[in-house]
C-alpha cells in the first residue's frame, strides 16, 4: 500500500474516532435524554483549549507552561466542561428543548468570543500552537498509530461504559423519561437530576474529543473549524447512524466523516475556484441527507435498542377514557 | 329522524380502546346528558362525534348523514359544534374576536348572529372588547358556548361545562344550557354533576367502562335507585383530569 | 453627550429596529408553528442577497427593490416549508428544530455557492450624515431604516388587529387545538405566518445590509440577538418582539459607551454577548418574557 494512502487511512480513522467520541457524547444527551445540544462546538473548544493550555510549554503568548501530563489535562478538560454544562443545565433544562438549543448555541458563541478576546490567556485569533502530542517522539508511522490507538481505545472504553449504563437501571430511567416523563415523575424519580447527568456527561465527552483534537493537530484556534458546521456534522452522524444506539453513533461518525473527508480530497483536485465552491455543495448535500433521513428513516441505520423491560409488570398511569 | 345517532361505536386512542359499542340518540329539541364514573368513556364518546379519534366500529349519523371519522374541520362545517372542557376560548383575543372566530367558516355576514348571541348572553355585550382570558369562569363558559353557537349548529356538544366551577356558577351554566336549548339547538352534554344535569335533561345515558349501562328520561334516572347509588350520592367537587 | 447619542443611542435604535423586524417573524413562527426556527437568520441573509442581485440588475435604490426582495424570500420560505417542515406538522416539535437547523446550513451553503463569500456593499459610495443643531448627526439611511421598520410594524399591527386572517393567527397562537376545533383553516394560517415572517426577515436583512454590508454570515450573527429579543418580549407576542428588539439593540450599542471613565463599559468584542446575557437573565428570572408570552 502506498505510504501516503496508509497515513491517510490512519488520519481518517483518528479523526473518525474523535468524531465517534463526540457522537457518543451527543447520544447521551439526545439519544438517551432527549436534549438538543446545538453548542457541541463550544464544549469541544473548551476541552481543546484547557488541554492545550495545561500541556504546552511556557510562553508569553498565552496562558501555559504547566506542562501537565496528558491524563491530567484530559481529566481537567472534562471537569471544566462538566462544570459549565452544569451551569447551563441549571438554567435551561427545566424548559423546553428549543430553549436549550438556543442557549447552547449562545454558549458556544460566548466561548468563541472569550477565546478570541482574552488574548492574554488564549493568544486570541492566532490560537495556541505547538501543542504537544503523545508519542510524537516516535518515528512515523508509529507515532500516528500510537495516537490512533489512544483514540480507538477511548472509543471502545466509552462504548462499553455507555452500554453498561444503558442496560442498567440508569439507562432505563432515561428512556422512560424520554417517553413518558409524567409517569416517571409520578413514580417519584428526580427527573431533573437524570437530565442533568445526561447533559453533563455528554458535554464531558465532547470536551475530551476537543482535547484529543488539540493534541492531534498540535494547534487550536477559535475558528479552527466553522463551529456551526462541526456541530451540524456530529448531529448528522448521530441521526444517520441511529440515535439512541451507541453502535449507531460510532458507525455514523466513521461513515459521515469518511464521506466528508473523501469528498474533500476529491474536490481538492479541482482548480481552486471550483474547489471552494464544491465545499458548499458538500455541505448542502450533507444537509439534504439529514433531511431525507429525518423524513424517511428517522431511526437511522441502526435503530434504537430498547432496554429489556424489568421482570415485574409496568406500573404507571394507563391512558383512560374521559 | 334523530338529530344525532351513535350506533355501536367502537374506538379509542392508539392501542387503548375505550368505547366498546356505545349507542346514543339525540332527537330534535332534546337535551341529552351522558353521565358515568371516571374512565367510562363519556368525553371520548363526544370526541368521537367530532372526529377527534379513530373509530374502528359503529357509525355516527347526523340527521341520517354518515359522518363517522370525519375530521373536525369538516364536521364543523356540517353543523356540529363542540365546546371542550378546557382551553375552550382564545384568552388573548377579545370576547368579540372570539365570537368572530367562531363564525370563521361562515360565508355570509356574521353580524346579525353576533347580535343574537349578545341577546342570549348580555354580559358578553358589555365586555365585548375585553380579553377573554380576563373574564370569570362563568363568563368564559358563555364565550365558549357563544363562540360555538355562531355557526347556528344543528347540535351542540358540551364536555363537562361546569367542570372547575363553584356551585353558584354551576347553576348559572345549567341555566345557560337551557337558554341555548330554548333558542332551538339540541344539546348533547357530558357531565360529572349528574344530579343537576339530569334535572334539566330530557333523557340521559349512563356509560360504564365504555358501554351503555342505563338509559331513560332525566327523571327516570334520577329516581332509579341503582343509578342513585352509583353517582348521585354526593355532588362531585373535583375536576377530572383528562 | 453628543457622542452618546450619535454613536451609541442612534445606532442602537437602528439596530434595534432591525432586530425587532426579525423578532416579530420569529415570534409568530414560534407561537403558531410552535418551534424555534433556526433558519430564520438565513432568511434574513437571503433577503439581503436578493436585494443585492436586484440592485445589480436594475440599478435602483435598495428601498425600491425591497418589496421584490421580500417577495422572492417569501417564495423560498414557502417552498422550504412545503418540502421540509410540512412533513413534521404532526410530529414532535424537536423534529422541526432539527430540520430547521439543517435548513440553516443548507440555505447558507446555497447562498455561499451562488454569491460567494466576499463581502458586498448594497449601495455603492458612502453617504455623509446630515448634521443638525451642530451636533446631531443623522444619516439618511438610518432614517430610512427606522422609517421602513416602523412602516412594516404598523402593517403587521393592522393585519393582526383588523383582518380575519390576522385574528386567526392570534387565535392559533393562543391555542392551535381550539383553532382546529373552531374550523379555522390551519394551513392558511400557517401559510400567512411564513409569508409575514419571511417578508419581515428579508426586510431586516436588507436594512442591515444597508446599514453595514452583505455577507454570508449575516444571518448567523443575527440569530442570537433575534432569539434573545423574542424571548425577552415573550414568545408569541409580536409587540413584545418589537420591544425586545429595541432593548437588545440599544443594550448592545450602549454597552460599549464609556459610561465609567474613558474605556468602554464592555469590551466591544463582547458586544455579541450582550444579547445572550440578557436572554440568560430572562430565562432565569422570567421565561415568559416581559409581555407574558408562552413558556413551553
Amino acid at each position: 500500500m502506498d505510504y501516503g494512502i496508509f497515513l491517510y487511512v490512519i488520519s481518517l480513522l483518528t479523526m473518525g474516532g474523535i468524531y465517534a467520541i463526540l457522537a457518543l457524547g451527543l447520544n447521551i444527551q439526545w439519544g438517551f435524554t432527549g436534549l438538543f445540544n446545538a453548542g457541541i462546538a463550544g464544549f469541544y473548544a473548551i476541552g481543546a483549549y484547557v488541554s492545550a493550555i495545561l500541556t504546552t510549554a511556557p510562553t508569553a503568548r498565552h496562558l501555559g507552561g504547566y506542562e501537565m501530563p496528558y491524563p491530567v489535562a484530559w481529566i481537567a478538560s472534562m471537569v471544566v466542561a462538566g462544570i459549565i454544562a452544569w451551569g447551563v443545565g441549571k438554567i435551561c433544562l427545566r424548559l423546553r428543548s428549543d430553549y436549550l438549543a438556543i442557549a447552547t448555541i449562545g454558549i458556544a458563541e460566548i466561548f468563541r468570543l472569550i477565546l478570541k478576546n482574552e488574548t492574554w490567556a488564549t493568544n486570541g485569533p492566532r490560537g495556541v500552537s505547538m501543542v504537544p502530542k503523545p508519542f510524537e517522539s516516535l518515528p512515523g508511522p508509529w507515532n500516528q498509530l500510537a495516537f490512533l490507538a489512544i483514540v480507538l481505545i477511548t472509543v471502545a472504553l466509552i462504548y462499553l461504559a455507555l452500554e453498561k449504563a444503558r442496560k442498567a437501571p440508569w439507562g432505563r430511567v432515561m428512556t422512560a423519561i424520554r417517553e413518558n416523563e409524567p409517569a416517571v415523575r409520578a413514580a417519584g424519580k428526580n427527573v431533573e437530576r437524570f437530565r442533568m447527568e445526561g447533559f453533563v456527561f455528554g458535554s464531558m465527552l465532547m470536551a475530551l474529543a476537543g482535547a484529543y483534537t488539540a493534541h492531534y493537530l498540535k494547534f487550536i484556534d477559535p475558528n479552527a473549524t466553522d463551529p456551526l458546521a462541526a456541530t451540524f456534522l456530529v448531529w448528522v452522524m448521530l441521526i444517520v447512524g441511529g440515535s439512541a444506539n451507541n453502535k449507531g453513533a460510532i458507525l455514523g461518525a466513521f461513515l459521515i466523516w469518511t464521506i466528508w473527508s473523501a469528498t474533500e480530497i476529491l474536490t481538492s483536485r479541482l482548480p481552486d475556484e471550483l474547489a471552494i465552491r464544491t465545499a458548499y455543495v458538500r455541505m448542502f448535500l450533507i444537509g439534504l441527507l439529514l433531511q431525507i433521513v429525518l423524513q424517511k428513516f428517522p431511526q437511522g441505520i441502526l435503530p434504537e435498542q430498547r432496554p429489556k423491560p424489568p421482570a415485574r409488570p409496568a406500573t404507571g398511569p394507563v391512558e383512560t377514557g374521559d | 329522524m334523530a338529530t344525532l345517532k351513535l350506533k355501536d361505536v367502537v374506538g379509542g386512542y392508539g392501542d387503548t380502546q375505550i368505547l366498546h359499542g356505545v349507542s346514543i340518540t339525540v332527537d330534535p329539541g332534546e337535551i341529552v346528558v351522558i353521565i358515568g364514573p371516571n374512565g367510562a368513556g363519556k368525553s371520548t364518546a363526544i370526541k368521537a362525534v367530532f372526529g377527534l379519534l379513530k373509530l374502528t366500529g359503529g357509525q355516527i349519523l347526523l340527521e341520517g348523514e354518515d359522518i363517522t371519522n370525519t375530521p373536525p374541520e369538516k364536521v364543523v362545517r356540517n353543523g356540529v359544534c363542540y365546546v371542550p372542557q378546557t382551553a375552550n376560548i382564545f384568552p388573548g383575543l377579545t370576547v368579540e374576536e372570539n365570537l368572530e372566530m367562531g363564525a370563521y367558516v361562515r360565508e355570509d355576514d356574521f353580524r346579525p348572529r353576533l347580535e343574537e348571541i349578545y341577546e342570549m348572553f348580555p354580559p358578553l355585550r358589555e365586555k365585548r372588547r375585553q380579553a377573554a382570558g380576563t373574564l370569570s369562569g362563568g363568563q368564559r363558559q358563555m364565550v365558549a358556548m357563544g363562540k360555538a353557537l355562531m355557526l347556528e349548529p344543528r347540535i351542540l356538544l358540551l364536555d363537562e361545562p361546569t367542570a372547575g366551577l363553584s356551585p353558584k356558577f354551576r347553576g348559572e351554566i345549567f341555566n345557560i344550557v337551557k337558554t341555548v336549548h330554548a333558542a332551538g339547538t339540541p344539546i348533547l352534554m357530558v357531565e360529572q354533576n349528574a344530579k343537576q344535569a339530569l334535572k334539566i335533561a330530557h333523557r340521559g345515558y349512563v356509560l360504564v367502562d365504555g358501554r351503555n349501562k342505563y338509559t331513560g328520561t332525566g327523571q327516570e334516572l334520577l329516581d332509579d335507585p341503582e343509578v342513585a347509588a352509583m353517582f348521585l350520592g354526593g355532588e362531585k367537587t373535583e375536576v377530572e383530569a383528562e | 453627550m453628543s457622542d452618546l447619542i450619535n454613536f451609541h443611542l442612534i445606532p442602537g435604535l437602528v439596530l434595534g429596529s432591525i432586530y425587532a423586524l426579525g423578532a416579530i417573524g420569529l415570534t409568530l413562527t414560534f407561537g403558531i408553528l410552535r418551534f424555534a426556527n433556526f433558519a430564520h437568520g438565513e432568511t434574513m441573509t437571503l433577503g439581503a442577497y436578493f436585494a443585492w442581485t436586484l440592485i445589480q440588475l436594475t440599478g435602483w435604490h435598495p428601498v425600491a427593490v425591497l418589496p421584490m426582495a421580500m417577495g422572492l424570500t417569501v417564495l423560498v420560505a414557502l417552498g422550504i416549508d412545503r418540502g421540509f417542515y410540512k412533513p413534521f406538522r404532526a410530529s414532535a416539535t424537536i423534529m422541526l428544530v432539527i430540520a430547521s437547523f439543517g435548513m440553516m446550513l443548507m440555505v447558507r451553503s446555497v447562498i455561499q455557492f451562488i454569491w460567494g463569500v466576499q463581502v458586498k456593499a448594497l449601495m455603492p459610495g458612502i453617504q455623509m450624515p446630515v448634521v443638525l443643531f451642530d451636533w446631531l448627526r443623522i444619516s439618511p439611511k438610518h432614517l430610512m431604516i427606522v422609517g421602513f421598520a416602523l412602516l412594516l410594524m404598523f402593517a403587521v399591527h393592522y393585519l393582526l388587529t383588523y383582518t380575519k386572517i390576522g385574528k386567526a393567527m392570534r387565535a392559533m397562537s393562543d391555542s392551535p387545538e381550539l383553532a382546529r376545533l373552531t374550523g379555522i383553516n390551519t394551513e392558511s394560517v400557517i401559510r400567512a405566518t411564513w409569508i409575514i415572517g419571511a417578508a419581515l426577515a428579508a426586510a431586516a436583512g436588507v436594512l442591515l445590509a444597508l446599514d453595514t454590508h452583505v455577507h454570508t454570515m449575516m444571518g448567523f450573527k443575527l440569530l442570537l440577538p433575534v432569539f434573545a429579543a423574542t424571548i425577552l418580549g415573550g414568545i408569541g407576542r409580536p409587540y413584545g418582539a418589537v420591544a425586545g428588539g429595541l432593548v437588545i439593540g440599544l443594550a448592545e450599542e450602549l454597552s460599549s459607551y464609556n459610561w465609567i471613565g474613558t474605556e468602554p463599559l464592555l469590551n466591544p468584542g463582547y458586544k455579541a454577548g450582550v444579547a445572550f446575557a440578557i436572554m440568560v437573565v430572562m430565562l432565569i428570572w422570567r421565561p415568559s418574557g416581559l409581555f407574558k408570552g408562552k413558556v413551553y
